[in-house]
């Protein structure tokens, strides 16, 4: 079997759940119905909360940015002193603030597109709803119990399979706002902490990576402080 | 035969492009279970591409679908994960 085959056979198990089944077919149209303006409102405080945890982001991301720039010029007030190691150690940290900004934009964008679809969803939701109400109406005025039982049932599964759909998004998203918040305490009071050290982040769980990477950040150090000295003119005379 | 694409919408496929989307299904699900994230996601949207070259049903239409493709940057864990649930 294929896969959509069996994301179809999963699926069409959630869309039993999102929708109340009743006795009577016309109530069960009534619930539906109810149902599905809750969840209008649902996608609404979802996307409140995309947008919400985004400005969260671009915050941090303006606020690290502050951090950069104290630290720039830190190191440049240390090589005027001919101070090179807390050059050496502005510039780790600058560096270190400038990784934090870039993860943080990713988040962003990502973030953005979340809000995206999810305003997409609410749109066809509304159409959706809309349609329904109307054919729910139809049923209710011109069908038997028995006549509307059989009327009902694509109409229902249709737009249960959109809740459903719906529902999944509302998940992705909210996932990814949780993840994010655990995150933003960190970058908080990274960007709230003077004293930080590159080696208050976390490792990758991979200690010759590890190492690698303090090579890799103190040689790019380096790089830095030999341009920023050129740059005000105190070139390496040894 | 009614393809849904989550998050985008309904498509109504036939004829030798349904064919084509099912060889293609098959070696999706063989990406999946063999973990290879590249090809899932390269397969995914492949068939995609086909599944939106159907008849894209309007969005009041409420009929049930035949067949339901994850939204296309769905990653390997998120599907598995669906599967696992």
């Amino acid at each position: 079997m294929g896969l959509m085959a069996r994301v179809s056979t999963i699926f069409k198990s959630k869309v039993n759940t999102v929708l109340d089944k009743a006795e009577d077919p016309r109530e069960t149209l009534e619930y539906s119905y109810q149902k599905q303006v809750e969840q209008l409102q649902n996608i609404r405080r979802g996307i409140a909360e995309v947008v919400t945890s985004k400005k969260r982001l671009e915050l941090q991301v303006s606020r690290l940015q502050q951090s950069v720039s104290q630290q720039d010029d830190n190191a440049r007030d240390a090589v005027r002193a001919n101070r090179d190691d807390l050059a050496q150690e502005a510039l780790s940290r600058k560096q270190g603030l400038e990784a934090q900004v870039g993860n943080l934009n990713t988040q962003i964008e990502d973030l953005a597109r979340e809000e995206a679809r999810l305003n997409d969803l609410q749109q066809k939701l509304q159409t959706k709803v809309e349609s329904f109400r109307t054919q729910k109406e139809v049923i209710k005025a011109q069908y038997s119990a028995a006549q509307a039982q059989v009327k009902i049932g694509e109409a229902f599964t249709g737009l249960g399979e959109d809740m459903a759909d719906v529902n999944m998004a509302l998940q992705r998203a909210t996932d990814k706002t949780e993840g994010l918040k655990a995150r933003a305490a960190a970058v908080d009071s990274l960007a709230d902490n003077p004293a930080f050290q590159n080696d208050a982040l976390p490792g990758s769980g991979d200690s010759i990576r590890d190492e690698l990477n303090k090579l890799k950040s103190s040689s790019s150090v380096s790089d830095e402080l030999a341009k920023l000295k050129a740059e005000l003119g105190q070139g390496d005379n040894t | 035969m009614i393809v849904r694409i989550l998050t985008e919408g309904q498509y109504r496929v036939e004829g030798e492009m349904l064919d084509s989307i099912y060889q293609l299904d098959e070696e999706l699900m063989d990406a999946l279970t063999q973990n290879e994230a590249g090809r899932f996601h390269e397969l995914l949207n492949q068939v995609a591409g086909l599944v939106r070259s159907g008849e894209h049903l309007p969005i009041e239409h409420l009929v049930e679908s035949d067949l339901i493709l994850p939204a296309v940057d769905t990653t390997l864990e998120e599907a598995k994960k669906f599967f696992e649930d």
